[in-house]
């Protein structure tokens, strides 16, 4: 699927590269799902994990750490895309180990 | 939703846009219509563009497959949201509500071509447990679906992880039916740009 494979690639450039209000050093952990202070890191794994789980507090408990809407809104984005990657990837993985061609 | 920003931090041409939704379609903006809107260039443009040649590019799944795949990964991970929106789409695809509604009650008790059965169970390990391995993909092979098919299932799960894990966090509202309907109509003859 050489179309969705870009597509893909300009989406994570976008988020982890581009322009933002979150750092490009803290979209990439949290796309990463590694490395970002509490009560972040939390919200980042809560979202990559089982977001369905996400709690009107975890989102005050971000804003109070000093984030704005605007970079809580990337963080989530990126701890979502991030995920979602990892998905495709491991099966990506899996498929090519079940037939043996890249 | 949970950051105001997604509910009214929109531009005038947007807010222009929202209204002149809810008038002609006498239903509410859907939550992901606000997401997709705010700073698209940031997020919504690049994400649409992977949804739409995930869900109506080339491809040797039906339209209808691939919105039962992305229903059927919202129920996975719980996503109540994307859960009713893509059914709904999946059912006038298909123009069968009956078997969408029993793939998602149990996929093992209904019947359909076992290459998408398939594909949709091992969609769902893949994104309940966060891993499959070369057998899980054998048995999709197995049942008779072809690398591209499952290539773009996989496509799929991509976005509809993404939108469904965003709808959740984000605290989309669910809507009633109408709206949904409203929604799936659009999706069928628009798609995702």
């Amino acid at each position: 699927m050489p179309n969705f494979g870009r597509a893909r690639k300009a989406l994570e450039r976008r988020v982890l590269d581009g322009a933002g209000k979150a750092s490009p050093s803290d979209r990439r952990s949290a796309f990463n799902n590694s490395g970002l202070p509490e009560p972040v890191g939390a919200l980042v794994d809560t979202v990559a994990r089982h977001a369905y789980r996400v709690a009107d507090e975890d989102f005050a408990a971000a804003r109070t750490s000093g984030m704005s809407e605007d970079q809580v809104f990337e963080i989530v984005v990126c701890a979502a895309i991030g995920e979602s990657a990892r998905l495709y990837d491991t099966a990506l993985a899996a498929l090519q180990s079940a037939t043996g061609k890249e | 939703m949970r950051l105001a920003i997604l509910d009214n931090g929109h531009g005038f041409g947007t807010k222009a846009l929202f209204a002149f939704i809810r008038t002609v379609s006498r239903q509410p903006v859907l939550d992901v219509v606000k997401l997709v809107k705010y700073r698209p260039g940031f997020y919504g443009n690049p994400m649409s563009a992977l949804t739409q040649e995930a869900m109506r590019g080339p491809s040797t799944w039906s339209v209808g497959d691939r919105e039962l795949m992305a229903a059927f990964v919202a129920k996975t991970i719980h996503c109540e949201f994307c859960t009713k929106a893509h059914s709904a789409v999946a059912q006038k695809a298909y123009r069968d509500g009956k078997n969408v509604s029993a793939v998602l009650s149990d996929l093992d008790l209904t019947v359909i071509e076992e290459p998408l059965r398939a594909t949709l169970l091992m969609l769902g390990k893949l994104t309940r447990e966060h891993a499959v391995n070369a057998d899980d993909i054998r048995a999709v092979l197995v049942a008779g679906a072809s690398r591209q098919q499952i290539e773009g299932a996989l496509a799929v799960c991509f976005s509809f992880n993404v939108i469904g894990r965003l709808a959740d966090a984000f605290g989309f509202s669910v809507p009633g039916l109408e709206a949904f309907e409203a929604g799936a109509k659009y999706l069928l003859a628009r798609g995702y740009r």
